[in-house]
């Protein structure tokens, strides 16, 4: 019996085990998954959650219930990957063996990474929203909050869903504005990059969305420390800024089983080829999603893409044939941009988000780099797509690949 | 695509003066470019040069903290040397496209 190891039951795990069972053999073919937590979140529900629009439960499920019959489930820490014997060893002494191995173990906020952040104040006056915790004590913290200065920092790149730190602040915006406290409300956004989003033309639509919206943009701000007593943000070259209420996207590192195992960068991220999405090291490791190193976004609309790529690849290493397929870079994104509008974003590693309709040219029925109503009904009705068809790694109408048709240069 | 002419050789880059062909780079051109953002370049400038354009060569994402955590210098060092947007800087004097860890 030859083995295929999944390492994380995500959004990635998840979709591959599905991928792989459907087309590898039972009778030849072992897939063990494993995770150490029993529960599936939805993170793109995490932003909703602050503004009293999502519950906890909206977000949550158990992983079980997205995993097909066949695929061993094994709930446990994972110590380390041997990759020069082939296996994994797990936190009670259990050892996998694998012929192939998928690490798609993501990503993860260290908000220890930054002096003073965890300080007296966290979940207090300072709060994330990309972990469960976090947004929920942001909910409760908005019920009461009389307004002052509201400021969001991105401690550091790469982040998970580069776009939520422009969706918070803009519902933010519209939030504030429904409760009659926006005048007593001041937003600010900092950022380490040089303005609303790096991509030119997108940073130039959303800077403009956010100045309309009376948002104010700090650029250039690369985060050293939070000072708790001054309540104040603190650059590595002395530039303050002053809070309220800091609601911060603290520095991302990959799992530290990663570093352990000897396969990742100083981050903690799997060192990976970004077309073939092959580990550096291993030729029968692969890596999927925010797991890896990639120069991409890291967001389940890349892992949802990449799937595809890597079902192709493993498909390709498993019976001995060059690997055949590569992944472009292709992301896409709903932005939320308050009261009931968003917008749509489609690139890859070499085209920048441009204007236009998807999927289909001329039709859409979404309007790409522009604020509409039919694309914030995307955004909810994917939650539904993301539970019923993406993580159960059915086809959707979206290709892998990058198209340049419906875009306008 | 722009073209620059930088002490008397001519190099492809962006509008922004990014090298879109890091192998036209000399350590005389990051000399010349570095004047242009102010900066006087030193022995240790060109071992952070160096290991951001092996990192780049090798397709790696790159960000302040990643050369903060080179080895080479820690991140306050990093700003005294390329003062502002150390990573923007030193990536338009190592003659490597803007860092497309910004995403």
């Amino acid at each position: 019996m030859k083995k295929l190891l999944i390492l994380g039951a995500g959004t990635g795990g998840t979709i591959m085990a599905n991928k792989m069972r459907a087309l590898l053999e039972r009778d030849e073919w072992d897939i063990t998954i494993v995770d150490q937590f029993r529960t599936h979140y939805y993170q793109p529900g995490f932003l909703f959650i602050p503004f009293g629009m999502y519950k906890k439960d909206d977000v949550v499920k158990p992983k079980t219930s997205f995993l097909p019959v066949g695929v061993n489930i094994i709930f446990q820490e994972i110590d380390r990957i041997d990759g020069m014997n082939n296996h994994v060893l797990l936190k009670d002494g259990i050892s996998l063996n694998y012929d192939f191995l998928i690490i798609a173990t993501g990503t993860r906020v260290v908000p220890e990474e930054t002096p003073g952040m965890k300080g007296p104040l966290w979940h207090k006056q300072v709060f994330d929203f990309y972990t469960i915790e976090g947004a929920l004590a942001l909910a409760d913290f908005f019920k009461t909050w009389p307004g002052g200065e509201l400021v969001l920092n991105i401690a550091d790149m790469p982040i998970k869903c580069p776009v939520a730190p422009l969706e918070f602040v803009m519902f933010a915006d519209a939030f504030f504005v429904e409760r009659g406290l926006r005048n007593k409300v001041n937003i600010t956004y900092v950022t380490p990059m040089s303005g609303a989003f790096t991509k030119p033309r997108a940073s130039k639509v959303l800077g403009n969305l956010l100045a309309e919206k009376n948002i104010n943009i700090l650029s250039d701000f690369y985060l050293e420390r939070v000072d708790n007593v001054k309540k104040v943000l603190v650059s590595y070259d002395e530039k303050e800024v002053p809070f309220d209420c800091l609601v911060t996207i603290p520095v991302h590192k990959g799992d530290p089983l990663i570093g352990r195992s000897g396969l990742g960068d100083e981050m903690d991220f799997v060192k990976a080829h970004k077309h073939t999405l092959q580990s550096d090291h291993f030729p029968n490791i692969f890596v999927i999603g925010d797991a890896g190193n990639f120069p991409t976004s890291k967001a389940g609309s890349v892992v949802h893409f990449q799937a595809d790529v890597l079902t192709e690849n493993l498909m390709c290493a498993i019976e001995n044939r060059p690997l055949t397929d590569a992944y472009d870079g292709h992301s896409n994104c709903y932005i939320e941009t308050g009261f009931g509008k968003g917008a749509l974003i489609d690139f890859n590693y070499d085209t920048e988000p441009l204007p236009g309709s998807f999927p289909f040219p001329g039709i859409g029925p979404f309007g790409l780099l522009k604020e509409t109503r039919m694309n914030h009904y995307g955004k909810l009705m994917f939650r539904w797509i993301y539970w019923h068809i993406l993580l159960k790694g059915k086809e959707m109408p979206i290709d892998s690949k990058m198209t340049m048709a419906g875009k306008k240069m | 695509m722009a073209q620059k002419v930088i002490a008397g050789v001519t190099v492809d880059v962006t509008e922004e003066g990014y090298f879109t062909n890091p192998a036209q780079w000399t350590r005389e051109l990051a000399a010349e470019i570095a004047k242009e953002e102010g900066v006087q370049l030193t022995d240790k400038h060109f071992d952070v040069l160096n290991f951001i354009r092996e990192r780049f060569a090798k397709g790696e994402a790159l960000t302040i903290r990643s050369v903060g955590n080179s080895g080479i210098i820690d991140i306050k060092g990093f700003y005294g040397l390329f003062p502002g947007a150390p990573m923007k800087k030193a990536a338009k004097v190592a003659g490597i496209p803007k860092p497309a860890s910004c995403i």
